[in-house]
């Protein structure tokens, strides 16, 4: 179980590390995620069925994502539409593409190659695990090559400080879209694994998945702080892993699993507070010990 | 002497809920010359930042034009004119990137106008020459080279905006009151090393200040803004025969007075 629950987490982060780069980096909250996940699963496992390989599939997965990451940043660009009502406008549009591309609300992957097939000769999960820690390394190396670029250098200073990144020379608006189009991406790709390992694709698999994105980021933040990026990326898988293992120790516990959501986004919601109630803890310390601070 | 940056009858009005509109500025004709260090002094609302925004770009004007060097800019995007146009503000949070550390925001200034490529940003190849730009302030920069800008003292970051501003040798130099939100003694300290970088350098520059001594004090040219307009222009000669009085009684005869 606990194997299985490492499993989920590395896929899950995946989707993690896709929000965090525009979440955590642009300060962009884009709720296009609840669509792109499982337009992600949708299109990698249709591809699946139509035989083509898992790989290949999955990448079909992450440009489909970035395709609706590009609608969302037009329109909050292009169309100077706000950027969470952009996200939600794609979100609620794609589930008609979704419909669209399954021919159904949902579709299975029962009998058909998966990404981890490769190593299906190891034991239960541990081919996930294995598939997840390839995934993982090669899409992480990939971001923090692109953030250590001039590229990647001008997109973090964009959502840093706009107005400095813009008297630099720095074409603001291109490095939204590009973020927002990149994240997108990673998130499909999160989808795209996630229903492999599920077995089917969901027309309704993305509700909530903002809550389990986030969380894997707020306890990576919560646990590590002070982390430079490429540890920050890191430590949202770990964020992600001990999300799911609190999952599993929740249901362990014998919650109704009918209330799993309600649990997640209280979870969520003190993780959130919790930098708030730490400094107020310590400025009341520093007033009760007459310090300056 | 050749002509830097020159604004010919720029205006700029905007209009309130009521549709009616409000004049900003109003026919502004300036001409800049290459290595005038101007100081430029008015009340509030008198329209300073509002120049500014019209020189960068980062407001559209409502009639005129603003020329660099003979070329036209008013149809030229705020992020192509930053290749020759820098700024400081005065806030010295606007200056720098707060999470990104003093050496990596000195990288992004010495691409100042460059399009960003896919390779790899190369900051070990500019560390020593960063350390010995941050010596030369002399304020315990070059320690705190690894360390996000946003841990910063307030006078740090200005003198690392204004490094980063003149990194370059940009055309035009503008400084939006870029001392004012300090404590006085570090206010006069970051005074004197813009003073300093600008004579070596020889850039030329406009800077808004509050501060009447140091319109007096530096620079080669002063103007006085009021409503929108220039209300007066001195050169170097009637600005060094100006005294503090002069200059107190060119805003009596003004409704808003500077602060």
């Amino acid at each position: 179980m606990i194997i299985s629950a490492i499993a989920q987490g590395l896929l899950w982060s995946v989707l993690g590390i896709g929000i965090f780069t525009t979440y955590r980096i642009l300060n962009f909250p884009d709720l296009t995620a609840e669509g792109s996940f499982p337009l992600g699963a949708a299109v990698a496992v249709t591809a699946i069925l139509f035989g083509i390989h898992p790989i290949f599939a999955s990448l079909l997965a992450v440009i489909a994502g970035m395709l609706a990451g590009l609608v969302t940043s037009l329109l909050y660009i292009k169309g100077k539409i706000p950027i969470i009502l952009s996200g939600i406008l794609v979100m609620s549009g794609l589930h008609s593409v979704i419909l669209f591309i399954m021919r159904r609300p949902n579709l299975s992957l029962l009998n058909q190659p998966r990404l981890f097939d490769t190593f299906s000769g190891l034991p239960n999960y541990f081919d996930v695990v294995v598939v997840g820690l390839i995934v993982l390394m090669i899409v992480i190396s990939l971001l923090l090559g692109f953030f250590y670029t001039d590229l990647g250098q001008a997109y973090i200073a964009t959502g840093d400080n706009e107005k400095m990144a813009r008297s630099f020379g720095i074409e603001t608006d291109k490095m939204k879209l590009m973020g927002i189009v990149l994240s997108n991406g990673l998130i499909a790709l999160g989808g795209a694994l996630v229903a492999q390992n599920n077995g089917y694709a969901d027309v309704n698999g993305g509700s909530g998945i903002i809550v389990i994105g986030l969380a894997s980021i707020i306890i990576a933040e919560v646990a590590f702080s002070n982390m430079k990026l490429g540890e920050r990326l890191l430590t949202i898988v770990i964020g992600s892993i001990l999300y799911q293992l609190l999952l599993l120790g929740v249901i362990r516990l014998g919650l109704d699993t009918t209330y799993i959501r309600l649990f997640s986004s209280a979870i969520l919601a003190m993780c959130l507070m919790l930098p708030q109630v730490r400094q107020k803890m310590r400025l009341g310390t520093l007033i009760g010990k007459g310090e300056e601070f | 002497m050749t002509t830097v940056l020159q604004l010919e009858q720029i205006s700029k009005q905007v209009f309130n809920e009521s549709d009616r509109h409000t004049t900003i500025l109003n026919q502004i004709n300036l001409t800049v010359n290459k290595g005038d260090f101007i100081t430029v002094l008015g009340g509030n609302g008198a329209g300073k930042s509002t120049l500014f925004n019209a020189i960068t770009g980062s407001t559209s004007v409502s009639g005129g034009q603003v020329s660099l060097k003979g070329k036209h800019l008013n149809t030229i995007k705020e992020e192509k004119r930053a290749a020759f146009i820098a700024r400081v503000f005065q806030d010295p949070k606007m200056g720098t990137a707060p999470r990104m550390t003093v050496a990596e925001n000195l990288l992004l200034a010495l691409k100042r106008g460059q399009k960003p490529t896919l390779f790899s940003r190369g900051l070990n190849r500019h560390y020593d020459y960063f350390k010995s730009l941050c010596e030369t302030i002399g304020n315990g920069l070059e320690e705190k080279l690894d360390v996000p800008t946003e841990q910063l003292s307030g006078g740090q970051r200005q003198s690392l905006s204004l490094l980063m501003a003149t990194l370059t040798e940009p055309d035009v130099l503008l400084l939006d009151e870029h001392t004012a939100a300090l404590d006085p003694k570090i206010a006069v300290r970051l005074m004197e090393l813009t003073d300093q970088i600008i004579h070596e350098k020889q850039l030329t520059c406009l800077m808004i200040t509050h501060r009447m001594e140091d319109a007096l004090k530096y620079g080669n040219r002063l103007i006085v803004l009021e409503k929108g307009s220039i209300k007066s222009d001195l050169n170097e000669k009637e600005k060094s025969a100006l005294s503090m009085d002069d200059l107190f009684h060119l805003f009596e005869r003004d409704e808003t007075p500077a602060p």
